[in-house]
Parts: structure tokens; C-alpha cells; sequence
């Protein structure tokens, strides 16, 4: 069978790419090797944020935010966008000069984001101890937020299905076949299929995918612990992040709170055990930033992985080497948030033929080049 | 009209349960990711074995071929303040 886009990876941005390239009238697959929203995506934390230290991920942040909210219209269903802003903590002086820097550029590119004081923090998330967090100030961003990923995955899948894209789950691409130096199919364990592009979208293996074609990417496989407690009355509704402590937790729309930190135990690599040492850390810290929640119980703690790029930015285009082979990976944590413009990108690049100039800035080149500059905004 | 719940945790009834699998999600996984079936406090220990009789039923499998999803710790809820206390009897 011939298809003229072959995309590897069911998560996010494998989705969200299948529905945008279906609804320009190219012919697409979708191969899985589980089912939709088995690896990273149905494990994240679910925020979208637009405060970046990064010109680049500023705008694809904020193209993001805007798809993000008109998809529930777009998608015909609900996917538990809100936005209860993110509220990043500033420990110290040091700190604050990186913030009102990064607020200095983001605000620069259109964003509404300030720096609060003491006071503000305990108006926007009373249950905050500012004291125990040691915050001397902190920056708002009203409109960053969240969405259920499974929702908001399983409406791109079910859309882009609607619209003729074949999604083969349980299907794992086992070859990349190649003519000269162009992609024209995959190996599946459902048979050989041709393609004229091929889309790299598998995230923390996506290193294998790229092996496959002869690529050789820079990526490193990470494991996160997340952890949700019970279902709570709604007491605050903003992304609390510190870039210092590595903390992030929010309250999700049904009353859960959710967040991760990074483990003392961290390690690369494919492992999937959680960690007890995580565990007693994460619930440590969430109680100094947030004494009230002794009494709540935690239900559930799992991992997933970071796709991490050399610099956490991600990696996209045609690769220069091999073509019809297109990046989609690296995204450092932020694929969930980023995917809506970042599929948008790619689908005007493979169906129009238009480069967006994101596509020189985040091309896998810029690793040869020597062109670094470092997302320096990560937590979790 | 009645509905007939299966999952009590995460509000679920058994016709949301057939109409998913009648769309062709066949894993207990990928149900459990679009039902929230399971990921209640009681983890699924309610609704799991029956969501298994249903999918035994509707694809024709035998119980024993359907793997039960992954258990999450902690096995029972856990309050946050004995996670963070550095008693060791806890």
C-alpha cells in the first residue's frame, strides 16, 4: 500500500500531525507500537506554558495556546483546555535577573506575563507558604493552563481518522526502507508500505526510529516521576513551577492535584520502576510550598520519559542527509504543550512546501553548526 | 433510562465501556486512558474484573488471555504528610 506520509508514534504530536496532513487531503498512516497515548503523552503533566527563555519556543508556545483554544470547537470535543495561568517562583536576586529578562523578551513577542511580589502570590494560589518556598517575587503568565492529553490525543486520532488517515495501533515499524539517499517506506509487522515522507514523531525512541534510516540523533532518554492525589475541592487553578527546586504541581479540572519533580535517583535510559526516594522527595517539598495538603492522600505514581535534546529544544524539518525523512522529537518534556503549532509547522512544510523559519532555527544542522542556545526554562 | 455502573470511582457505566470497545479499543490500557476505568482511589480493584468480563465477552477471548493493566503504587492512598515524615515506622 502507498501512502504519501508515514508517521511513527502514537502520542501527541504523531496525532495531532496524522489530523492537520488528513485535512490538507494527503494520504496518511499512523503506525503505533502499543496504543494511542501509551508513551509520554498519557504520562505528562499536562501544562502549557508560554514563559520560555527561547525566542522560538515563545512563539511556537503561543501559537500553540492559540490552537489550543478553539481545538474543543475544532475537534468537536471537549478537551479540558483551561487557563489558570503559571506561576513561576523567584528564590533569589540571581533569579530575578533571569526573570526579568525572560519577561522582558517574552513580553517583547506579545505575551501577557509580569512580575508579582509576596502578596500576589498568596492572592493568585492562597495555599502557598512563601516563606517555605523562600519566594522573594515570582512571574504570572494569566493565560497559560492545561489539558487532558488523553482527551485532547485520542479527539486529533479520532478526527484524522474521520478524515481518511489510516492509524495502525499495536503495529511496531520494525525497518525504514530507503532508495539512495530517499525514504520510500517502512517495515511494519503488518506488511511493508511505501511513502514519500516519513515522520520521526516516536519520542524517547525516536533515537531507534532514526537508526533505522541510518540517522544518528543526539538524543537522550530520561525517566520522570509524576504523582496525582485524590480528588479535592478546586482551590487554586495555577501551574505552580520553581526552576530552582524542579517543582511543578497544579490542580486538574476534576480536583486532582498532579505534579512531579526531579528524582534524586535520576538515570538515563529505558527504565520504567518508580522510585520510593522520588516519592518521599516530591511529598517533602509539595508540603513546604504547600503545608494545608498533609492531610491529602496520594493515589497514584508513575514514570514516563524525556525526549531531551542537547540543548531541550526540539528537533524539527527534513533531515539534510536522507531525504523525506522528517525530525518531529526532542522535546525535552514540552511535546504535549508544544505539538499543536509545531504539527502545523510540518504539515505546511510536507503538503505546501513551506518553510517556516523555525525550521532553520530547529533543525538537527544546528547541532553540527554549533548554533546552541539553551532552553534554560526546565523543570520536572 | 437506569445506567449500569462499573466503575464507581471515575463514574463509568457499562454501555460507555461496550460502546468503546465497538470502536475498536480493544486493550485494557488504552480503555483505562479513555474511561479513567481503574485510575480511581480504589485502583481498579471494583471495576477492573468486570471491565475483563466484558472484554472477554465482546472479542471472544478467555479471561486469561487479557492481561490486567499496570498496578500503580502506592497499593492503598497514602497521605502526603506520612510520605514526608521522616519517621521510619511509617
Amino acid at each position: 500500500m502507498k501512502f504519501d506520509v508515514v508517521i511513527v508514534g502514537g502520542g501527541i504530536n504523531g496525532c495531532s500531525l496524522a489530523y492537520q496532513l488528513a485535512k490538507k487531503g494527503m494520504k496518511v498512516a499512523l503506525f503505533e507500537r502499543n496504543y494511542i497515548c501509551s508513551g509520554a503523552t498519557g504520562r505528562c503533566g499536562a501544562g502549557i506554558r508560554q514563559q520560555w527563555s527561547t525566542r522560538e519556543n515563545i512563539l511556537l508556545a503561543m501559537e500553540s495556546v492559540r490552537i489550543f483554544s478553539k481545538l474543543d470547537r475544532e475537534l468537536k470535543q471537549d478537551i479540558g483546555f483551561r487557563q489558570g495561568g503559571y506561576l513561576i517562583m523567584v528564590h533569589d536576586e540571581k533569579d530575578l535577573e533571569e526573570a526579568k529578562r525572560n519577561v522582558k523578551l517574552q513580553r517583547s513577542l506579545g505575551l501577557d506575563v509580569s512580575i508579582v511580589d509576596r502578596e500576589d502570590i498568596k492572592e493568585i494560589v492562597p495555599i502557598l507558604d512563601v516563606d517555605g518556598i523562600g519566594a522573594i517575587a515570582a512571574t504570572f503568565c494569566p493565560t497559560d493552563g492545561h489539558a487532558d492529553p488523553f482527551k485532547t490525543t485520542f479527539a486529533y486520532a479520532r478526527n484524522a481518522s474521520m478524515l481518511g488517515a489510516k492509524i495502525y495501533t499495536h503495529t511496531a515499524v520494525k525497518g525504514i526502507l530507503k532508495k539512495g539517499k530517499r525514504v520510500t517506506g517502512v517495515k511494519t509487522r503488518k506488511g511493508k508500505f511505501e511513502c514519500d515522507y516519513l515522520v520521526n514523531c516516536a519520542g524517547a525512541w525516536s533515537k531507534e526510529i532514526a537508526k533505522m534510516a541510518g540517522i544518528s540523533i543526539p538524543n537522550v532518554p530520561y525517566r520522570k516521576e509524576i504523582i496525582v492525589t485524590e480528588r479535592i475541592k478546586p482551590i487554586f487553578k495555577a501551574m505552580v513551577i520553581s526552576f530552582k527546586d524542579g517543582i511543578y504541581f497544579s490542580q486538574q479540572e476534576e480536583g486532582h492535584i498532579l505534579g512531579g519533580i526531579p528524582s534524586p535517583h535520576e538515570r538515563e535510559g529505558y527504565l520504567t520502576m518508580t522510585t520510593f526516594s522520588f516519592l518521599t522527595h516530591m511529598a517533602k517539598t509539595l508540603l513546604r510550598y504547600a503545608p494545608s495538603l498533609a492531610h491529602i492522600r496520594v493515589l497514584r505514581h508513575w514514570t514516563g520519559f524525556y525526549d531531551v535534546s542537547p540543548d531541550a529544544r526540539p528537533i524539527l524539518g527534513e533531515d539534510p542527509k536522507v531525504k523525506g525523512f522528517i525530525h518531529c522529537h526532542g522535546f525535552s518534556g514540552h511535546g504535549f504543550m508544544l505539538s499543536p503549532a509545531v504539527t502545523k509547522i510540518l504539515a505546511e512544510y510536507i503538503a505546501d512546501g513551506r518553510k517556516s523559519e523555525f525550521l532553520e532555527s530547529l533543525s538537527i544542522e544546528r547541532f553540527e553548526k554549533g548554533e546552541i542556545k539553551r532552553e534554560v526554562s526546565v523543570v520536572g | 433510562m437506569r445506567r449500569k455502573i462499573v466503575c464507581r470511582c471515575e463514574d463509568v457505566s457499562e454501555e460507555e465501556i461496550i460502546s468503546a470497545i465497538d470502536e475498536g479499543c480493544t486493550d485494557l490500557e488504552e480503555l483505562r486512558r479513555k474511561l479513567r476505568i481503574g485510575m480511581g482511589a480504589c485502583q481498579g480493584r471494583t471495576c477492573i474484573p468486570i471491565v475483563v468480563r466484558i472484554l472477554a465477552r465482546k472479542t471472544g477471548k478467555k479471561i486469561e488471555e487479557i492481561p490486567f493493566p499496570t498496578s500503580r503504587p502506592p497499593v492503598v492512598p497514602v497521605k502526603l504528610g506520612s510520605l514526608a515524615s521522616d519517621d521510619d515506622e511509617i
